[in-house]
């Protein structure tokens, strides 16, 4: 007998490619199509793997998606993947593969004592110890209970690979491409309506790829799919995509496809991606998901070459692997004879097939016992033998009522089971769609859903080749508009789907309390820890997967859910229906995390907007800092100065000469219309009737609760036409605020909204010598102080280039704000800075400007105000109109919780050593020791060291700070003594206000 | 009860576990209770544990319209904190915390308490600010909360990506160390069980479609699909659907459900050792016991029961993990799910007496109400039984939002320039 | 991801529009009572089932409109312009959206 296991003249793998990859370290051969369980079980190894809680020895037992047993991990270092199924990994030359879970070897794993200690461990078992004593469950034996579950290791490195993103559109997605995908994407595809057809497979064809039995149109199922395949790809309004998993159902048929492109290749064209989630909005889909063949629950179900009859067939005629040279067939379904007919004939010793059943007797039945198999009807399993391999079963008769009597022990190294096939219902539940339970199959099968969707084939429980093949014809053509001919294949030869199937633990003798029969292969979860789940009240389905885990491995209970379901509804004596179904969670098959985030990585994580003076600043060492979407310039150090230095010296050069800021970031809206100042009066708390063209007004916007908003500057340019300004962070939700209340409340206004914040640059020119530095760039423009007061605007040109000129100022010195085109603002930038060279004009950024304005005393929304602070709290009292007759706050501003003369208001802080600088977010309390929980009379908001005053400063929000001017609180400090501090006036510098109007 | 212990455990595995009995007993409802709590998820189950518990009360029902602990106390990321702003919410959680750190022996029921820390990121300088704030005003109350580098964060949590280079770098973190997470199924089943263990029945696929008054308006019991109930106090512990139940008594609250998404990845060997949370870009991610990190997504915008969202919003969460643990990138989402939170306009949960008398409320918690689980459950029960709030959740009424006295945790952390 | 019916652009994609909350609010003036404000700002039907709603095509028109979506099944019954009076939900049953 040769080693190898590979047949001649089998599979569809490439002989003309061979392969070596590396498994645990030693050299795999296999062929080009190959997975990395196929090679390995070729060259006669089912141990892949071992199981999450008792460290079992494990081996595929499926050829697919579904498998529970055989994860791997596969790549090195940062390009490391964990938890991939073995019966799904491509090999190509030079893949390393290792097994999981295991320490120090698959081999020899330590943790087998868990299955040792299984006798201890049901389902629960940590819910009702590990309590004593207090505290050892976080630090002892979590740890422990840790480090022993997981499976695989997550990579240590960042992924270097890219990620894609694509959205589409198509009028018919048809999801999984066997013989009813195939059909349906034809069918629609020749209307000429766009199509898409996905299938998780690299080939296309479903089980028709492993089925050497049927004969459509006369020829081989395998030759049908690819003259099928070939008509497909000649139409260009149909698209194909081979290993896409339609893993996600939205609402409003949005489906997500997850699509990997390189992990098969041994290197990568350089710039594609690894994997690619499409995003498509399909008018109808169509689900052609097929179905899944069910394992049975038997003693030692779990051990090695004990797999599906499907997964071996498809092993053979896809692979050209035999699993094993003698195998025991186990089924309750008439499907496996046809793999055991087909097996024999390439070669595999056919010890028996045990059939549940008492009388199986279809025509493949038939050709079995023809073909000199020998049939034992009425025969379980009632334990396998073995330990890294299955070595011998106990096969015992069942009688009609479920007795087991004693049976014999047969050797075999293969056990090929069938529990019947279980439609795929994943995204169909996704969809929302509604199950019905069929007791004729004994499986759900899709029922109504509010999204366009239908099913065909296996998956909504149509097993027939020939009715598949209608089905899902029918289910193309109708999800394309039903105008088109309906293809017609005729099967020629097929085996008809039998009556039977078996769901939950399959009869034993005795009651098997100590029996390991196997549920969840991955999770351990056994048929007497369902049971014990039962027992102890978990009666709801839901419930029993969460108490036993089952269900819950990576496999999402493809394998599990309904043999789980079964034993519940046994055990209960509750008929399946009324025990239901666990709830079908996306994603279908699991999908990279990369691949969500696909192109937002780095830089692109999130858009980046960059102020017009950006490049500039960059040219002179700013250092930034992130505003929302913003980057902004902090300050400017020069060679050796940290950012105190530098922040010093440019408030210092501000208050002396003159400083020049980018303020382009402040959010600008116009308003304009004949109702323009109606609009505003009702907007903002402040009166804008009186308001002259040409003058500025300081603006609070409230929300209807009375809280401060936002706050900016508003020039009336014309009578019909206001700029307004807002806070950086504030502008998208300002102008989505006034668009809110001038549609839906107040459609008789006649104004339009217009965001012009990416429209005009902001150049700030503040200090004594803005006037002089700016007077002769103005094109003539007399900027005088008579002629421009503070608070004043003006139109005009700076060298040519069109200006609203601001006389503002957010220092307290005399200045400007240069709005001008964003595209030409850089021009002007560059030649204020050059007309301020020599008056020692100096380049300040976001800190020096949070300085200069707290020496005044200036707010700033979102730091003195957090959501909580009326107008009043934050000395803007006085800005709230008296005279109108309603305003967004007006109502709420008069309710007795915010006029209370305990609110936190605002207040100037200094500390008694004047070299001290509180931290913003310190607590301002009574007494200097405090015995907590203990309450604060306040907060520190703000808090710098003050150039013009040489001395600390802070802005807090005190508990009627305003009448306790002179008083002394005490801000305590996290590991020393409380600082002490006394409440005052929050204008520090210039409180008379002569600088601002100079 | 049966006792839980190694040793019962121990015994029960020589009887080949046969002898363990129902962790609480499902029955029908009886004609008339004490009390009548609406909701079996942790926070309803808990409140009736603790009326019978601490006020005397047994004849309690507690009715849930599917299986217990269904709801969000199935669906959500298991965070556990008290480090919240305000005075009123720290009170409050810290006292929900208190109670974690020995729920486990209270109930006899391992929920899985586990303090690991949670590590809260600032990436701005505006973060640093509210985050200090918050380490200020909870030293104050007596709440652990220190301020952390970012080298200091990533030595208490090592896959954190602290590069300078990043769009939103990490400025530094607040670490609340007695922070951390439950096992959230078990919190659930602990206080059913010991509820059901003191008289209080619980009775699942129970659905109430009408609450009963006299003509004084009083509150006389509840209308549901397995008939009427009578009691003159109801508690509504609903969560999602506590505007639908208060509605039957003619009360509109201050609620808007939305759907939150949460997701796991496979298993993997421990790789996270801490809770991260990142408000800024979105990002709420920890390792499960059996290995799994469990990410927290935003919330959809719209108001929606369906406890399901589009994918774009956990794909969001997906692109700020992938930045702030890229080595998780390689990782895989292993399951979503969405849940029905519902959210009142200032983000404090209600706890609180209603108009109707007889009739409470604890809703409005919107994306946090795990950690609240034992705290709302004891001071509810506290306010049933004494027909008086509690002085820790007396500011969280209804009425505070026609006072406008809010307590606006979410505006606290209001954006800055 | 929702598809949305812009009365004005046709069907867009979710992300290209804002939430407006429930529809059919009147904002009262100022003398209304405490309660009756209250009501105005915080009070809603959240509404399991058909509920009229907001929306804003915010990176789009501009244009606020309103919607019927059933939330339980977030199936749109109507999409119509603000100021037009609430449509019957039964009778667009079958039109969907």
């Amino acid at each position: 007998m040769s080693k190898t296991f590979r047949l001649s003249g089998y599979g569809r793998v490439d002989r003309s490619r061979p392969v070596t990859f590396l498994f645990d370290g030693k050299p795999v051969k296999g062929y080009a199509g190959d997975t990395v369980a196929s090679a390995l079980l070729a060259d006669g190894r089912h141990l892949m793997g071992r199981s999450f809680k008792y460290h079992r020895p494990r081996g595929p037992v499926s050829a697919g998606s579904d498998e529970p047993n055989a994860l791997i991990g596969v790549g090195e270092g940062a390009r490391h993947t964990p938890n991939l199924r073995a019966t799904q990994v491509e090999v190509h030359e030079g893949l390393v593969a290792i097994s999981q879970n295991r320490l120090p070897s698959l081999r020899f794993d330590v943790g087998i004592v868990n299955t040792l200690a299984s006798p201890f461990l049901p389902a629960g078992f940590y819910y009702k110890t590990f309590m004593w004593p207090h505290g050892f469950w976080d630090k002892v034996y979590e740890p422990l209970i840790r480090r022993a579950s997981g499976l695989g290791k997550a990579p240590t490195a960042p992924d270097p690979d890219e990620y894609g993103l694509h959205y589409a559109h198509c009028d018919v997605l048809v999801a999984g491409a066997g013989p009813a995908g195939l059909a349906a994407a034809l069918a629609a595809g020749k209307t000429g309506v766009r199509v898409i057809l996905c299938d998780e497979n690299p080939e296309f064809g479903g089980a028709l790829l492993s089925d050497s039995h049927s004969l459509i149109d006369g020829v081989a199922a395998a030759q049908w799919v690819a003259r099928t395949v070939a008509e497909l790809e000649k139409l260009p309004n149909v698209q194909l995509l081979t290993r896409c998993s339609a893993f996600n159902y939205g609402p409003h048929n949005m489906v997500a496809l997850n699509q990997r492109l390189t992990d098969h290749l041994a290197s990568a064209p350089v710039g594609m991606p690894r994997e690619r989630i499409w995003q498509v909005r399909a008018k109808e889909v169509v689900l052609a998901a097929g179905s899944l063949e069910r394992p049975l629950v038997f003693e030692g179900n779990d051990r090695p070459g004990i797999l599906l009859a499907s997964a071996a067939r498809t092993y053979l005629q896809r692979y050209g692997v035999l699993c094993g040279r003698k195998a025991v067939v186990m089924t309750a379904d008439d499907a496996a004879y046809r793999v055991a007919i087909e097996m024999a004939e390439a070669g595999l010793k056919i010890v028996a097939v045990a059939d549940l059943r008492a009388n199986p007797d279809s025509a493949v039945v038939a050709e079995a016992r023809a073909r000199g198999i020998k049939v034992l009807p009425s025969t379980t399993i009632q334990r396998a033998h073995g330990h890294y391999r299955v070595g011998a079963v106990e096969l015992a008769p069942v009688s009609a009522d479920g007795a087991v009597g004693k049976g014999r022990t047969v050797s075999c190294d293969l056990v090929l089971m069938s529990g019947g096939f279980t439609p795929s219902l994943h995204l169909h539940c996704q969809a929302r769609g509604a199950l019905t339970y069929d007791d004729k199959l004994g499986v759900y099968l899709p029922g109504d859903s509010v999204e366009h969707v239908r099913s065909a084939g296996s998956c909504r429980g149509v097993y027939a080749l020939d009715a598949v093949l209608r089905d899902g014809a029918e289910a193309g053509l109708n999800a394309a508009g039903g105008e088109g001919d309906l293809p017609v294949w005729t099967v020629t030869r097929q085996d008809q789907p039998g009556e039977g199937g078996f769901a939950g633990a399959l009869p034993r003798r005795g009651p098997g309390h100590l029996a390991l029969a196997f549920v969840d292969f991955q999770n351990d979860v056994t048929a007497k820890d369902v049971k014990l789940a039962v027992r102890e009240g978990f009666q709801s389905i839901e419930h029993v997967k969460r108490y036993t885990t089952t269900g819950m491995a990576t496999d999402q209970g493809k394998s599990s859910n309904v043999n789980a379901l079964a034993i519940v509804s046994k055990t209960l004596q509750r008929a399946p229906q009324k025990v239901g179904l666990t709830t079908y969670r996306p994603p279908y098959t699991p999908v990279t995390f990369g691949a969500f985030a696909s192109h937002a990585r780095g830089d692109q994580f999130d858009p980046l907007r960059l102020a017009p003076a950006d490049g500039w600043a960059r040219a002179h060492g700013a250092v930034f800092e992130d505003v929302g979407l913003w980057r902004r310039a902090r300050y400017f150090p020069r060679a050796g100065e940290d950012m105190l230095a530098a922040v010093t010296r440019e408030c210092r050069m501000v208050r002396k000469t003159a400083g020049i800021f980018d303020a382009s970031t402040l959010g600008k809206i116009e308003v304009v219309g004949p109702d323009a100042a109606e609009f505003m009066n009702r907007f903002y708390i402040n009166g804008w009737t009186k308001l002259g063209v040409g003058k500025c007004r300081y603006g609070l916007v409230c929300r209807d609760n009375g809280f401060v908003y936002d706050d900016g500057v508003v020039g009336r340019v014309a009578k019909d036409r206001f700029h307004v300004t807002t806070t950086t962070g504030g502008a998208a939700g300002v102008l989505n605020m006034m668009e809110d209340y001038l549609q839906t409340e107040w459609a008789d206004l006649d104004v339009w909204l217009t965001s012009i914040t990416e429209e005009w640059g902001v150049i700030a020119l503040q200090g004594p010598k803005a006037r002089e530095i700016l007077a002769p760039l103005v094109d003539g423009l007399d900027i005088s102080a008579e002629a421009m007061p503070h608070m004043f605007l003006k139109e005009g040109t700076i060298g040519g280039i069109p200006m609203r000129l601001f006389r503002v100022s957010f220092t307290g010195e005399l200045g400007y704000e240069i709005n001008v085109p964003s595209g030409r603002m850089r021009e002007v930038w560059d030649r204020v800075w050059a007309a301020g060279q020599p008056h020692g004009l100096t380049p300040y950024g976001t800190e020096s400007m949070h300085v200069l304005r707290a020496e005044k005393g200036y707010l700033i929304v979102g730091q003195e105000t957090d959501g909580t602070a009326t107008p009043g709290d934050v000395g803007c009292g006085w800005a709230i109109s008296k005279i109108k007759p309603d305003f967004i706050g007006k109502k709420a501003l008069a309710l007795p919780a915010l006029n209370a003369p305990d609110r936190l208001q605002m207040v100037g802080v200094l500390t008694d050593d004047p070299h001290y600088v509180l931290e913003e977010g310190m607590q301002l309390v009574a007494a200097p020791q405090m015995q907590a929980p203990a309450s604060a009379d306040g907060h520190i908001t703000s808090s710098y060291f003050s150039p013009a005053l040489n001395r600390s400063i802070a802005i807090a929000m005190v508990k009627g700070g305003r009448s306790r001017m002179g008083a002394t609180l005490y801000a305590p400090r996290l590991d020393a003594a409380a600082v002490r501090v006394t409440l005052v006036d929050p204008v520090f510098y210039d409180p008379e206000g002569a600088r601002v109007n100079g | 009860m049966q006792k839980f212990s190694a040793f019962s455990l121990a015994r029960q595995a020589l009887g080949r576990h046969l002898g363990w009995t129902p962790q609480w007993r499902s029955v029908a409802p009886k004609p008339s209770y004490d009390a009548i709590i609406v909701g079996g998820g942790g926070h309803g189950l808990g409140t009736a544990y603790y009326l019978a518990k601490q006020h005397g009360l047994r004849n309690i029902a507690v009715v849930e319209k599917g299986w217990l602990a269904g709801g969000n106390t199935a669906r959500n990321t298991t965070i556990i904190r008290s480090n919240y702003l305000f005075e009123q919410s720290s009170s409050y959680y810290e006292h929900a915390l208190k109670l974690w750190e020995t729920l486990s022996e209270e109930l006899n029921y391992n929920v899985m308490f586990s303090q690991r820390g949670c590590l809260m990121i600032a990436h701005t300088v505006h973060d640093v600010q509210v985050f200090k704030r918050h380490v200020y005003a909870n030293r104050l109350n007596g709440i652990d909360n220190e301020w952390m580098t970012p080298e200091e964060a990533k030595a208490f949590c090592p896959p954190l990506n602290i590069s300078p280079n990043i769009r939103y770098p990490v400025l530094g973190a607040s670490l609340q160390r007695r922070a951390g997470t439950a096992r959230h199924d078990a919190v659930a089943w602990g206080f059913a069980r010991a509820a059901s263990d003191m008289g209080v029945d619980i009775i699942e696929n129970c659905e109430v479609t009408g609450i009963d008054r006299d003509a004084a308006g009083n509150v006389t019991g509840v209308q549901t699909t397995r008939g009427p109930i009578r009691s003159k106090k109801v508690g509504v512990s609903a969560a999602g659907h506590s505007s639908v139940v208060l509605g039957m008594a003619g009360i509109r609250l201050p609620l808007q459900v939305n759907p939150l998404q949460a997701l796991v990845s496979e298993p993997v060997k421990p790789a996270f050792p801490c809770v991260v949370m990142s408000n800024t870009i979105h990002a709420y991610i920890s390792q499960s016991d059996k290995g799994e990190m469990v990410i927290g997504a935003g919330t959809d915008s719209y108001v929606s029961y369906t406890q399901r969202g589009g994918m774009h919003v956990p794909a969001h969460t997906l692109e700020a993990i992938c930045e702030l643990v890229p080595d998780f990138r390689r990782l895989r989402m292993l399951r979503s799910w969405g849940g029905i939170t519902d959210n009142t306009p200032d983000r404090s949960p209600i706890t609180a007496k209603t108009s109707v008398p007889g009739l409470y409320v604890n809703c409005g918690w919107g994306t946090g109400g795990f950690k609240a689980t034992p705290g709302a459950a004891n001071l509810f029960a506290w306010t049933i039984a004494r027909d008086e709030p509690h002085p820790i959740n007396a500011p969280f009424t209804i009425e505070r939002f026609r006072d406008g006295a809010l307590i606006d945790e979410a505006a606290a952390a209001a954006v800055a320039h | 991801m929702l598809l949305i019916e812009c009365p004005y652009c046709g069907p867009r994609a979710e992300i290209e529009f804002s939430y407006g909350g429930e529809a059919h609010i009147d904002r009262p003036g100022p003398e209304v009572s405490e309660e009756e404000w209250a009501s105005f700002l915080y009070l809603r039907e959240n509404t399991k089932g058909v509920l009229a709603e907001r929306w804003r095509h915010a990176h789009g028109c501009g244009r606020f409109f309103n919607a019927l979506r059933d939330t339980r099944t977030d199936e749109f019954k109507a999409f119509y312009e603000m100021g037009e009076k609430r449509p019957d939900a039964e009778k667009k049953e079958g039109e969907g959206a």
